[in-house]
């Protein structure tokens, strides 16, 4: 079956099918890690986004059980390849992505140029997209809607256990946030991206009422990783506001560090293209240490909020990759100390900020 | 860091098996990121066909051995601050380790740069090393190091068989072997132990999957990981032996990532500054479904991989891991290639590469075909693709070894099955698989055989499954079947195959389609940010081109493709002073090569640099998109001299001598007449379809002759026959004759001298030439024999008709660019033996010698600007180009010097005298001199007679002397005392293999009465032992002599230490 890629510029690249045949929109970004497809499928951050992989090798290690993913489903709106591998090989896989697309009714196109793609979007900016088969269908921009909605929890739930309790405002948190946290031993309370923790009227049936005692006790706060515009995220905006001001000590990741940001007073505005990839440099500032990290963000902070400093600086671009608070437990960070897929060289950062709580 | 002025880098010497061009790539980079900082650079490095020893390059060069005595007196000499020792392989650790285990830096206050030597120390011996990992929770397998055979054989008893032995301290795994018993063991360790003294007995890992990463750490802790690799085949063949691809298909990101922490956990431990490769094992089925891992190798320095590894991301590892050493950040060093990010980021790729060895163990009487745990390749290739078929195929084809692709008919054995072919690792196996499947046995099948992954034989599948499925037909190629092909990498000519049509007429059609490859950028970053890089490559899997053509201002320079017996890294300098020759007359060049351990591979030497085959198709391909001035096809060896017609034929303009007057020369029967015409000799000469017509020939112009089969069963393509009975049993075991597949037979002339010319020539009057001499006889391949510049030994009549030839020949041929002239000469009468009209083998020795760059007058001639003839500058010191041979590595090869060539590298020494310009060539390539005893076995009287001044010579040693019974004999009649061993398969006491296993000996010499051809090879199997007994071993009497002048009239103390400055 061929289907099409049709880019908002008017662009048509033809394609082979091998996921569901869906039409869908989206808008349309490229990513340059070369594994780790099954995370990135699942990585809630792309909401809303059809994915092109620059590695033009895709499908070789199959797809493992769910325990592995980042979320329960496939969370891209389509996917772009150059090959899709039909033969994988490895002692994990339960299913091959072509199976997988399909069960969970997600396209899959084989275009074989994806370099052009990319080409085309890093000289013009990210652009919408949609990948048609017999029917045409609208363009549509998913940052003109607050997709958190769609990838944030609906109930409280709790994980790990410790002595100290972190709450993971999950904005379209990828799985391994909260597996970081509770390997270094705390108890870990997952909300709602608009849950108000400082709400002392709210009563909650069931065990959520005892999970939510949880909440009271909370000693730190992580906002997660998510998709879209973090403008469009006020209630979390207004939580944090709150958190700060009650100087409870913060960790922001990717959506989380621009929403801190935000909250903070300071400002986001959309990159061209993003980033994408798993060999992002950023340079710890006042030090000779450059790590590489795992991105996936099309917003940065360009605006340093008072107060804090800038933590993290993009070696590549310059683009700001973090801030700190100069006196107050308050951080973030844009890339993934989580990793997954991708290098775990800055799991550090989640140390560092356990250390303040 | 101290402030440095002046650092001495350690260059690898000679190319060998296991330590080859991939060196002189890494030692280029280095001294330019040494340059771009201002500091002198010192090079030692004897190996005079490198570009690293070219006066463009390093300030100040020794052509001198890399041992501690000689560079002890260079650094006595240049006084450096710093010392590069990673850059020259294996063979420059070595002797940084003894450097520094004697105190010799530090008593000249010479810092060692980058990595501590303690971590390099560290790595190298395996024991410790294990125990270090241990200490860092990083798992090693099972292992012990033993000293003894006796240890050897109890710690293995312990592990259980089958076991791994390694060698410490040895370079391409030298040393190294599976054992699945006890027996095994023991010939293993034993060899072993004549290299190394020490051994590790290893846990085997069965079909294991062998991944590397190759780390860079700077001082300031900043450690990243710039390529991934997996080799295809499994655990137990070396990673120089196996087909490598990167990055890795197989592994998920947990596998990807856990190893890439291991990798970097260990790098950071060890303290490395710089450049370091870690070598894993992982199991592709772990028992408890968790990842189960073993680390297998380290290596603190550059080295093969990491040449690979460069060339296959387009990051520049050497380069920056010189700037590490100097103590830079890595943020500080720019990304070459994007000109906009730095060198502190992992590259993302957008295309997979292949790396296939070259072999050509076949070339070697006796080798045994097996390969494993220790190298024998001799070169290698790479393919980028974006299918792994495309990349897979382009380097099976890049191999020039005449195969279209990877389901190519390769003569297996009759005797063998393809299980035997599966299951016994050869170069062979990567067609077996193809065959298999078309004989449909399953994937699982062939994995359980072979232990390569699934997944490539998948691969593999989809190749032969396409094949397959296309019609015997040109006319039913769709568009979309023969773009189907293209992208996974099927030739013209292959598809051609398929369809029972010519190559060209798919390529007519293809192009009728509009089914072209598109030129893609390496730009280290999938493209994320524009970059300037000029690396390139063609895909079929992609539909547009990232570059413009550079049109009229472009000159495509063709390369020389894989190293192999014959063809290296002389032809790699050629290529790149070519390059950086058409600077001057305002062209840019465009450099086409596949070999990864290659300088003109390095993008920054070209203006443009296309990482592809060297096939017609895609030089055509590439020709057809840039729309260039022309092509150079005579500066890379024989492989782009052998494109000439097919190029113009496609009316392709070639820079030089017309295609068809190379023709001429190349044509046997066509030059013959030529020569005829032009008076000038040639050895009497025939071709025969026949056996009968064959040896009246022979009687006619009597014997000794020499034969050349077209076809070959197995083993040697020429042989010189000195009876009709040698003939016989030669044509009989070798070949067979028919009218398809003639034998050429020519008069071999005894006794007569070697004389090669190098010139050239502008419309057909040479500019200028050089005339040097063979040491050894007619009769040893020219690559293989020692050349001597000024010639010593020519008379002047002689000389006189040498040039009065080449200056008839290059009129009549109308030459343009460079020749190369073979003569005989006896009594002074020359003879012609061949012609090529391209730059040889010798250019870049008799450029540095005579201070003439031969490329440069050759590329000025293209273009018709030498104004005038050059003058040879008179030449007051005397140099000499020695040979290096690996039999060593080539299990059971006869390491005799014949009419085919076998000498992996060479070097160059300077001198006052041939003597010592001779004996230090001669240590530079690992000869001793000797110092415990001396085997002399002299077959035939005249060969005793002629001997015995040397022998006489030797007596003065004071050293033992040990003969076999007729020379001891001979010695004691003559006044020589010599004790008698008894032959390696008499079994008695004293014996030959005894004396030499008890290491009494340091010198064999083995002459052999060429005559008698003996039931027992008794004279093999003493070449062989002193081989494997790391003996220096001379079988040319002439060779033999000089070297025994040369041992006699020096002394090692004496010996001038001079740079290339202070003669040229």
């Amino acid at each position: 079956m061929n289907g099409r890629l049709i880019l908002e510029d008017g662009s048509v690249f033809k394609g082979i099918s091998f996921g569901s045949e869906e039409n869908v929109a989206g808008e349309v970004v490229f990513a340059t890690g070369m594994t780790g497809y099954e995370e990135s499928l699942t990585d809630p951050s792309y909401k809303g986004q059809i994915l092109i992989f620059t590695y033009p090798l895709i499908g070789n290690y199959g797809v493992p059980s769910k325990e592995y993913w980042e979320s329960d489903r496939i969370q891209t709106t389509g996917i772009i390849v150059s090959t899709y591998n039909p033969t994988p090989s490895h002692f994990k896989s339960q299913q091959t992505l072509s199976d997988w697309l399909k069960k969970e009714k997600i396209p899959g196109l084989e275009i074989k140029d994806t370099r052009v793609l990319t080409q085309k979007i890093r000289t013009k900016g990210t652009m919408l997209g949609k990948i048609i088969f017999k029917k045409n269908i609208k363009l549509y921009d998913p940052n003109r809607e607050n997709l958190l909605t769609y990838v944030s929890i609906q109930k409280i739930v709790k994980k790990g256990s410790g002595k100290k309790t972190i709450l993971l405002i999950d904005c379209g948190a990828k799985g391994s946030i909260a597996r970081c946290l509770i390997k270094r031993g705390v108890r870990v309370i997952i909300v709602p991206w608009d849950f108000d923790p400082f709400n002392s009227k709210l009563h909650l049936p069931g065990e959520q009422s005892r999970h939510l005692e949880g909440v009271r006790q909370l000693d730190g706060i992580v906002i997660s990783n998510g998709p879209g515009d973090p403008k469009m995220a006020e209630k979390t905006i207004q939580t944090i506001k709150i958190a700060l001001g009650k100087k409870i000590p913060t960790l922001g990741i990717c959506l989380g560090h621009q929403l801190l940001s935000l909250a903070a007073g300071g400002d986001t505005r959309k990159l061209k293209f993003g980033h994408r990839s798993q060999n992002q440099p950023c340079i710890l500032v006042g030090s000779p240490r450059c790590f590489i990290t795992t991105q996936n963000h099309s917003f940065e902070v360009f605006k340093i909020p008072p107060g804090f400093k800038t933590w993290f600086v993009n070696a590549n671009d310059g683009s700001n990759e973090g801030i700190i608070h100069k006196k107050l437990p308050f951080m973030s960070v844009q890339f993934h100390p989580e990793a997954n897929p991708g290098p775990q060289d800055t799991e550090w950062v989640f140390d560092a900020f356990l250390k303040r709580i | 860091m101290r402030n440095l002025k002046k650092v001495l880098i350690l260059g690898s010497g000679a190319l060998k098996i296991g330590e080859a061009g991939e060196f002189d790539y890494s030692g280029s980079q280095a001294i330019k990121a040494l340059k771009e900082e201002g500091i002198k650079t010192v090079l030692a490095n004897p190996n005079i066909a490198t570009i690293q020893t070219s006066k463009f390059l390093a300030d100040t060069i020794y052509f001198l051995p890399i041992n501690d005595f000689f560079v002890e007196k260079i650094i006595k000499k240049e006084k450096p601050d710093g010392i590069l020792l990673s850059f020259g392989g294996q063979t420059a650790l070595n002797c940084g380790i003894t450097l520094y285990k004697k105190s010799i830096l530090e008593k000249y206050n010479v810092q060692i740069l980058g990595t501590p030597i303690k971590a390099i120390i560290f790595t190298e011996d395996r024991a410790e090393f294990t125990n270090q990992l241990k200490k860092i929770s990083i798992p090693t397998p099972k292992s012990e190091a033993a000293k003894t055979l006796s240890q050897a054989v109890n710690i293995a008893r312990k592990i259980g068989y089958p076991i791994m032995v390694r060698s410490g301290f040895a370079l391409g795994g030298q040393g190294s072997g599976i054992a699945k018993n006890e027996k095994e063991l023991i010939v293993i360790a034993e060899h072993a132990f004549a290299f190394a003294p020490q051994i590790l007995i290893e846990q085997y890992l069965h079909h294991y999957k062998e991944i590397e990463y190759e780390v860079v750490r700077d001082s300031d802790d900043n450690c990243i990981t710039v390529c991934n690799m997996e080799n295809m085949d499994p655990l137990g063949i070396h990673t120089g032996e196996s087909i490598v691809v990167a990055p890795s298909q197989t592994l998920n990101n947990f596998e990807y990532q856990t190893l890439r922490d291991a990798s970097i956990k260990i790098v950071r431990n060890l303290g490395i500054v710089g450049e370091c490769n870690v070598q894993f094992a992982l199991n592709p089925n772990p028992k408890k479904g968790q990842i189960e891992y073993y680390v297998i190798e380290v290596n603190a320095r550059l080295s093969r991989s990491s040449a690979l590894a460069s060339k296959a991301t387009g990051y520049p590892l050497a380069y920056v891991a010189a700037k590490l050493a100097l103590g830079k950040n890595l943020i500080n060093i720019k990304n070459k290639v994007t000109q906009k990010t730095q060198a502190c980021f992992e590259p993302a790729l957008d295309y997979v590469v292949v790396k296939i060895p070259r072999w050509d163990i076949e070339k070697f009487k006796g080798a045994d075909e097996k390969i494993g745990s220790s190298m024998k390749s001799v070169g290698e290739v790479m393919g980028i693709g974006r299918t792994f078929e495309e990349a897979y195929q382009k380097a099976i084809r890049m191999l020039d070894l005449d195969f279209e692709g990877a389901t190519s008919n390769v003569l297996l054995k009759n005797e063998t099955t393809i299980r035997d072919n599966l299951k016994i690792p050869t170069p062979k196996r990567m067609f077996a698989i193809a065959k298999a499947l078309k004989e449909n046995f399953s994937t699982q099948t062939i994995y359980k055989l072979t232990g390569i992954n699934p997944w490539f034989i998948e691969r593999v599948k989809n190749i032969v499954d396409e094949e397959r499925s296309t019609k015997k037909d040109l006319q039913a190629l769709t568009p979309q079947k023969l773009l189907r092909l293209k992208q996974l990498g099927f030739s013209d000519k292959h598809i051609g195959k398929l369809v029972h049509e010519k190559g060209l007429k798919v390529r007519a059609l293809r192009k009728k389609y509009k089914i072209l490859p598109s030129v893609f950028q390496i730009d280290t970053l999938a493209g994320e940010f524009e970059a300037k890089t000029n690396y390139l490559y063609l895909t079929y899997n992609g539909n547009h081109h990232d570059v413009e053509p550079l049109r009229k201002d472009g000159i495509l320079v063709l390369g020389s493709g894989a190293y192999r017996i014959g063809s290296s890294v002389e032809f790699d300098w050629t290529s790149v002073q070519t390059a950086l020759a058409l600077k001057k007359h305002n062209r840019k060049s465009i450099i086409i090569n596949c070999n990864p351990e290659t300088v003109s591979t390095d993008y920054d030497v070209s203006d443009r640099l296309y990482f592809e085959e060297l096939t017609f198709e895609r030089i055509a391909d590439i020709y057809d998109f840039e729309k260039p001035y022309g092509a150079i096809i005579s500066v890379g060896g024989q492989t782009p001299n052998n494109r000439a017609q097919s190029l113009k034929q496609y009316g392709a303009i070639i820079l030089g001598t017309d295609p068809m007057d190379i023709e001429k020369a190349e044509d046997r029967n066509k030059f013959s007449k030529l020569l005829d015409k032009l008076n000038i000799l040639q050895p009497a000469w025939n071709k025969f379809s026949t056996l009968k017509s064959a040896f009246s020939f022979c009687k006619e112009v009597g014997y000794p002759v020499l034969i050349r089969p077209s076809f070959v069963l197995s083993g040697t393509l020429m042989r010189i026959c000195h009876n009709e009975q040698d003939l016989r049993y030669f044509l009989k075991k070798a070949t067979y004759v028919s009218k398809e597949y003639p034998i050429t037979v020519s008069k071999f002339i005894e006794d007569a001298k070697e004389i090669e010319l190098d010139a050239i020539a502008q419309k057909g009057e040479i500019i200028t030439s050089v005339i040097s001499e063979h040491v050894e006889d007619a009769g040893v391949h020219s690559g293989d024999a020692s050349i001597v510049l000024p010639p010593q030994k020519i008379y002047v009549e002689t000389q006189k008709q040498i040039e009065e030839i080449a200056r008839k020949l290059a009129i009549e041929l109308k030459i343009t660019g460079p020749f190369n002239i073979q003569f005989l000469a006896k009594n002074n009468k020359v003879q012609v033996i061949e012609v090529n009209l391209r730059s040889s083998r010798t250019y870049p020795f008799i450029s540095k010698v005579t201070g003439v760059d031969f490329i440069k007058v050759a590329v000025d001639s293209f273009f018709g600007e030498n104004k005038r003839t050059i003058k040879i500058p008179q030449i007051n010191f005397v140099a000499a180009k020695v040979a290096q041979f690996s039999f060593a590595r080539l299990t059971g090869a006869d390491p005799i010097l014949h009419v085919e060539m076998a000498s992996t590298g060479e070097v160059a020494c300077f001198g006052e005298d041939i003597e010592e310009a001779f004996l230090k060539g001669q240590l530079a390539v690992g000869e001793k001199i000797p110092q415990k005893g001396i085997f002399l076995s002299l077959g035939a009287e005249e060969n005793k007679i002629n001997f015995l001044e040397n022998a006489k010579k030797l007596a003065t040693i004071g050293i033992p002397i040990y003969a076999t019974e007729k020379t001891s004999l001979f010695l004691i009649k003559n006044g020589i005392k010599a004790k008698r061993l008894y032959k390696i398969h008499e079994k008695k006491s004293p014996n030959i293999l005894e004396c030499f296993q008890k290491e009494k000996i340091d010198l064999a010499i083995n002459i052999v009465d060429s005559h008698v051809r003996k039931i027992t090879d008794d004279d093999y199997a003493i070449r062989r032992s002193a081989v494997d007994h790391n003996i220096s071993l001379f079988t040319n009497i002439q060779k033999a002599e000089l070297f025994i002048k040369a041992v006699t009239s020096k002394k090692l103390e004496d010996l001038p230490i001079k740079s290339w400055n202070e003669y040229v």
